[in-house]
């Protein structure tokens, strides 16, 4: 049962409340990175902060998450304010329909090499 | 569940992050019940050591049904293991290890949505806890699946026909036995199921 343990309910007051993103492009697998022209956000949490100095390099919103040991769900908040504010850009276009033939074929490619 | 890379980690990318080339990403989910070994496939070919990541859920939306023992607590902490495979300069793909149950899924934000497809890990041992995770697989997602069967030393050798009957699957949906502390092993597992996501029926596609 390595799957579960308690945990006290998380402080959702770091996202003033809100449980949903303003947007819906970003999910797990979305690629993130700094938009590195943006100045520094005026006000900002210490979990914005922590995101934008975790995305200095491309990295995915789950694995930033995992890294800043925060939950994926309070991540997608605080990573679409920041690509609202200008300071985040979405590395990877977001598809809404399967994945392409083309694209499954470098998938097959990849995993061969391995 | 035992980590299996002890004899490879020099193998690993120490980089933390993905390659500033890599513009796509696109994601399988490993599903299962606990224990099968998810964590353990993905860990076997992962270039980055398994992260893990954690969401609350309440009881109200646990159900009744998985929790034996755990019922008295208000709430409850999923934790999801990912590893990632960049498989082109481009491309880079993520495994997520979720449990079998949808309602599970929906803790990580569109965790579901775009997904090449799930590999169904299944220990012969406990068939009975897969049989959720085909039901949901078929009817309420229409995602691609291919199903690899976790060959635990202690568990009893079934045939595979035999299992896709015990199981119940359509007859295109791949079954294959699978050794998820095996790189190699894990790797086919994978690529039989981007082969069949391939060539699945594109009227099921659209079901997504």
């Amino acid at each position: 049962m390595d799957d579960y343990r308690d945990n006290p309910v998380r402080p959702y007051i770091l996202t003033s409340g809100r449980a949903h993103p303003s947007r819906n492009t970003i999910r797990p697998e979305t690629l993130l990175v700094v938009d590195p022209d943006a100045p520094p956000p005026v006000s900002a949490s210490r979990e914005h902060r922590a995101l934008l100095d975790m995305c200095r390099g491309v990295l995915s919103l789950a694995e930033a998450a995992a890294h800043l040991r925060l939950p994926v769900s309070l991540v997608v908040v605080i990573a679409s304010d920041l690509v609202d504010s200008g300071h985040l850009s979405i590395r990877s276009a977001l598809r809404h329909s399967l994945p392409s033939a083309e694209l499954l074929e470098k998938v097959l490619d990849g995993l061969r090499k391995l | 569940m035992v980590s299996a890379n002890s004899d490879r980690p020099e193998e690993r990318s120490d980089q933390r992050y993905v390659a500033s080339t890599v513009a796509q990403s696109v994601k399988i989910l490993i599903v299962g019940a606990f224990g099968v070994g998810k964590t353990t496939l993905i860990d076997s070919v992962s270039e980055i050591a398994p992260l893990r990541t954690e969401e609350t859920m309440t009881s109200a939306s646990v159900g009744v049904d998985s929790l034996a023992g755990l019922d008295d607590k208000s709430t409850t902490t999923v934790a999801m293991d990912f590893g990632r495979i960049t498989v082109s300069p481009e491309v880079v793909l993520y495994l997520f290890g979720t449990p079998g149950q949808r309602r599970f899924w929906d803790l990580w934000e569109g965790l579901a949505e775009g997904a090449v497809g799930a590999l169904v890990l299944v220990d012969t041992r406990r068939i009975e806890d897969s049989f959720e995770v085909f039901d949901q697989l078929e009817t309420r997602t229409g995602m691609p699946f291919a199903v690899a069967v976790n060959e635990f030393p202690d568990a009893p050798k079934y045939d595979l026909e035999q299992l896709r009957e015990a199981l119940d699957l359509l007859p295109d949906t791949p079954i294959i036995g699978c050794d998820a502390r095996n790189k190699e092993s894990s790797a086919h597992a994978l690529i039989t199921l981007v082969e069949h996501a391939l060539h699945f029926p594109a009227s099921q596609k659209a079901l997504t």
